[in-house]
This record gives C-alpha cells, sequence and structure tokens, in this order.
C-alpha cells in the first residue's frame, strides 16, 4: 500500500472542497448584485443578526473591556505604568477583541441558526421546492444572508466597542480609583481612526464568512436530522477557524510594516 | 416484457419526450433508459413499485437532478442541461405537487400558495392572496386555513396546500407525486375531480404518481409503468385491464403472486 496515497486524496479532497466552496461564495455574491433582490427578506435577516444580537455582543465585549482593566493593571503596576491601562484597552478592544469576539458570538449565534433552517429547508425538499417555481435559492436564501452579515457586524461591532472601552472605564473608575476625566482624555487622545477601521473591516469580513459558513453548510446539506446536525456544527467550527484566520491575515496588513 | 407498440392519437408534437434517460445515485442504478412520451393534454400516471424511481423521474424532467444519460424536451426544446434564468422560464411553465408537500414553514399558508405569484409572476401580494384563497378552496380549505402556518396542519391538509401551490399559477404542466396519499377516500375523490378539472376545462398537461388505482384510473388517459428503471409498458388507461403484461396486471391486481419479485426475507 503505497503511503502516498491517502495524502494525495486527502489533498485533492480538500482542494475539491476548497473549489466547492469558492464557486458558492462567488455565485452566492453574484446575486448579491444581480436584481430582483428582496429587501422584505434582507431586512429580516438584518433584524434578526443586527438587533437580536446587541445583548449577546453588548454583553461580551463589556466584560472583555472590564477584565482587561483589571488584568493590565495588575501587570503595569509593577512598573508604574498604570497610566496605559487606557490606551491599552481602547487598542485591544478596537482592533482586537470587539471584532474576535462578537465574531465568535455571531458564529454561534447566526450561523448555526442559517445552516439548521438552510438545512432542514434542504432535507425537507423546500429548496427544490423553491426552483420549482422559478425563484433562484441563491436569491431568495443565499444573497439576504450574506448581505445581512456584511452590513449587520460592523455595527454590532462599533456597539462592542462603546461597551468595551465602557467597561474598562467601569473598572478603572470604580475599582482601581482612576480620575474618570483623565481615562477618557487618555482614551480619546490615544485611538485613531486606524484602529476603529481596522476593526470595521474585519467585522465586515467576519459577518461575510458566518453568513457564508453557514449558507454553505446548510445548503449542502444531505440526509436528515443528523446531515442538518452536523452541518449546523461545520458550520460553526469552520466560520470560527475562519474567523481567526484572516484576524490575522488583516491585521498583518493593517498593521505590519 | 417488450413495450407495446401503440398508434399515435395525434399528430402533435408531445410536450415532454424523454428518450433513454438515466439516474443513478452512485453504485445504485435508479433510472436505467426510460423512454416516455407525454402528449399535450394528457394526463399520464405513472405506476410502480416503491423505491422503483418515479420521483427520481419527476426530478430528473425539471431539472432538480442531473440525469447521467438521456434527452429530456419539453415543448420540443432539449431542458437535459439547461440551468439558471433559462431553467426558471422553463419551471415557470410547470407546477409540482412534492411527495411530502414541501411547504415553506417559514411563510403562512396562503403565502405558500401565492409564493409562485408573488416571487415568479411578480404579483401584489393582495391580488395573489386573493387567488389564494381561492386555490385553498379548490382543494377544500377555508380562508382560515390560510393564516396557519404550515406546522400546524394535519398530514392532508398539508398534501393539499402543496397541491394548491402547484396549480396556484395555472402552469401548463402540472407533476402530482401522490396527490391523494393520506386523503380520506371522500376527499380523494374530490382531489381526482380538482385533477381532471385541471386537464380537461384548464387544458394543462398532467403526470401524476399513485399507487391508488381507483385514483389512478379515475384521473389518467394513459397509464406508464416504472420497473427496473425502465418503462416496460403504456397503454390507455381504458385497456388497462387487457394489457397482456403479466407485470402490469400483479401491480393493478396487488397480488403477492407474479413476475415482480418484493426483496423480502422469506417469512
Ligand atoms: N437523493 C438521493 N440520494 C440517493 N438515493 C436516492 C435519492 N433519491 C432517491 N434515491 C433512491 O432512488 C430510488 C428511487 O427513489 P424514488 O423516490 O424515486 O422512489 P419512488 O418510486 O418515488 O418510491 P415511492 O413510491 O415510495 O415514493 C430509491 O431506491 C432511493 O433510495
Ligand atoms: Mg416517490
Amino acid at each position: 500500500m503505497n503511503p502516498i496515497r491517502p495524502i494525495g486524496r486527502a489533498f485533492l479532497g480538500f482542494l475539491e472542497a476548497t473549489g466547492r466552496l469558492v464557486l458558492f461564495a462567488l455565485v452566492g455574491v453574484s446575486h448579491c448584485v444581480r436584481p430582483p433582490i428582496y429587501p422584505r427578506l434582507i431586512l429580516r435577516q438584518m433584524i434578526d443578526i443586527g438587533y437580536y444580537s446587541l445583548p449577546v455582543v453588548g454583553l461580551t465585549t463589556l466584560f472583555a473591556g472590564m477584565v482587561l482593566a483589571l488584568q493590565s493593571y495588575t501587570g503595569f503596576a509593577r512598573f508604574s505604568a498604570e497610566g496605559a491601562i487606557p490606551s491599552v484597552v481602547v487598542l485591544s478592544i478596537t482592533r482586537e477583541l470587539s471584532p474576535v469576539l462578537a465574531g465568535l458570538m455571531i458564529a454561534g449565534r447566526i450561523g448555526a441558526a442559517m445552516a439548521a433552517e438552510l438545512g432542514t429547508m434542504r432535507v425537507t425538499e423546500q429548496i427544490d421546492a423553491l426552483e420549482t417555481l422559478s425563484t433562484n435559492p441563491y436569491k431568495y436564501l443565499v444573497a439576504p444572508r450574506l448581505i445581512a452579515g456584511v452590513s449587520m457586524m460592523p455595527l454590532l461591532v462599533l456597539v462592542g466597542d462603546v461597551m468595551g472601552v465602557f467597561g474598562g472605564y467601569v473598572v478603572s473608575v470604580y475599582k482601581l480609583g482612576f480620575n474618570a476625566q483623565t481615562y477618557i482624555v487618555n482614551t480619546w487622545n490615544f485611538v485613531e481612526a486606524m484602529d476603529i477601521v481596522s476593526g470595521l473591516v474585519k467585522a465586515a469580513v467576519f459577518g461575510f464568512l458566518v453568513a457564508l459558513m453557514g449558507c454553505y453548510h446548510g445548503y449542502m446539506s444531505r440526509g436528515g436530522a443528523q446531515g442538518v446536525g452536523a452541518a449546523t456544527t461545520n458550520a460553526v467550527v469552520s466560520a470560527s477557524i475562519l474567523i481567526l484566520i484572516f484576524n490575522y491575515l488583516i491585521t498583518e496588513m493593517f498593521f505590519a510594516q | 416484457m417488450s413495450a407495446e407498440p401503440e398508434k399515435p392519437r395525434d399528430d402533435r408534437p408531445p410536450k415532454i419526450r424523454m428518450r433513454g434517460v438515466e439516474k443513478r445515485f452512485g453504485p445504485k442504478e435508479v433510472l436505467t433508459g426510460v423512454d416516455l412520451d407525454v402528449r399535450p393534454q394528457e394526463s399520464v400516471v405513472v405506476i410502480g413499485g416503491s423505491g422503483s424511481g418515479k420521483s427520481v423521474l419527476l426530478k430528473c424532467i425539471l431539472g432538480l437532478l442531473t440525469p447521467e444519460a438521456g434527452e429530456i424536451e419539453i415543448d420540443g426544446k432539449p431542458v437535459t442541461h439547461v440551468t439558471g434564468r433559462e431553467r426558471e422560464a422553463v419551471n415557470a411553465k410547470i407546477g409540482m405537487l412534492f411527495q411530502n408537500a414541501a411547504l415553506f414553514d417559514s411563510l403562512p399558508v396562503w403565502e405558500n400558495v401565492a409564493f409562485g405569484l408573488i416571487q415568479g409572476q411578480r404579483m401584489k401580494r393582495a391580488a395573489a392572496k386573493e387567488i389564494a384563497i381561492q386555490k385553498l378552496a379548490d382543494v377544500g380549505l377555508g380562508p382560515d386555513v390560510g393564516e396557519l402556518s404550515p406546522a400546524e396542519l394535519s398530514g392532508g391538509m398539508r398534501k393539499r396546500v402543496g397541491l394548491a401551490r402547484a396549480i396556484a399559477g395555472d402552469p401548463d404542466i402540472i407533476f402530482f407525486d401522490e396527490p391523494t396519499t393520506g386523503l380520506d377516500p371522500i376527499m380523494g375523490h374530490i382531489i381526482d375531480d380538482l385533477i381532471v378539472h385541471c386537464v380537461r376545462q384548464v387544458g394543462a398537461t398532467a403526470v401524476s404518481i399513485t399507487h391508488d388505482m381507483p385514483s389512478a384510473r379515475r384521473i389518467s388517459d394513459r397509464m406508464a409503468m416504472l420497473y427496473k428503471g425502465k418503462i416496460i409498458w403504456t397503454g390507455e388507461t381504458a385497456k388497462i385491464d387487457e394489457s397482456g403484461n403479466d407485470y402490469v396486471d400483479q401491480f393493478i391486481h396487488g397480488a403477492a403472486e407474479g413476475p415482480i419479485r418484493m426483496e423480502l426475507r422469506k417469512l
């Protein structure tokens, strides 16, 4: 038995899966920009992703900001560098924590729901039924989710930025004895437009990835309830991994000299 | 088991023409060369054992499955490998009742029925709703049912909503995958009459699948029997009892003994 063969086969399988995904993404995106579009469906997805995710994202980033202030304090106090805390908090939150945490939460909340919904529609032949009613499932199901994902994630991350900084502020002022005004001024002076913009770009990309993985795995699911379950898991796991990979790539793009 | 040669009843080109259609799933060969002609405004019933590939046959015509070999023509145009906009245009002429109804469970019943009108024909929602309510009445469901969600319906009600959805756009061609399965005999009769009405009065071409032989006799002009992936017999419904084909005889009488062997463990 040739030991190279299974490796080669796995590699080919990987290439094939990647090709299928890229093709799916291209077709999906092409339907986002060609009429007809479905404003009702886009709006419904936007509300689902944007509005109903606010508590989750807000809470996550709030506590992230709080713990960040606390942890940096224990470290920085040793060098009497407590004054750096506002800047550490605002940089970490806007550049990294808010987009990544929001992305992962959305992957769990929205990616899973999309995969389950489309997967169920697939195995109960609802997607076939769409086609027989002269409705393109990419246009009707995939495009609205992609559009909503890309457009709502930056808004969520913006809210996450505010909540994260607020968390750091609360801990610093009420627990660590910072002066409230100095904290705000320090934060404001330190943060640059690029920090926030890079976070928002990440957010848009993550939103796209989550919606894409949810739709792709749901759309391609096979074989009843078990297939839908597997699609849901795969959507969340693959979206989370892609978020972390793309997080690095985008960071490199923005900040590596 | 040679296919009965039959004289064409009229010279119009067939509405649906299938030649040598083959479909397999992995190693499993489901269709192994289906030849079938359906003439305009004709009602054909496809009979055949459970799992013989009747639903697959319809899905191949609709382009939901792509056959490995063979040709399918609708109105004289090859549609086997048609996709995208062209496929949408082809499917706009066809209504389909799925075996499991396949209702959209995120939409209320009336919107399911009106779906093709609103999305496909870009009709105003209010106008489409009116037609939907009327189609629901045709299948014996009141307007209050229109406001329910599909999850709140019984099996037979779902089937009838699926039927209403299939005929809502007054399609040229209608496929019914087991239209009366799961209905009580009276309602089954009403649905049969509705199908006959669609063909006789509205002038649609219908291909139905059913295991219910009395219903098949009522709704069809012609029957075709699918066995081992091929159409082994077609003929006028009126003459089905004199088909001279042992397979057909066994099937229409539901006899356990005969040339068709069910793959079962011996008791
Ligand atoms: N998507 C699929 N993947 C794999 N096999 C399939 C698929 N769809 C159908 N089959 C197989 O094709 C065969 C024919 O299925 P089909 O649904 O056409 O049967 P049928 O004639 O409609 O039966 P019934 O009268 O019970 O509805 C079955 O053996 C089934 O296992
Ligand atoms: Mg079937």
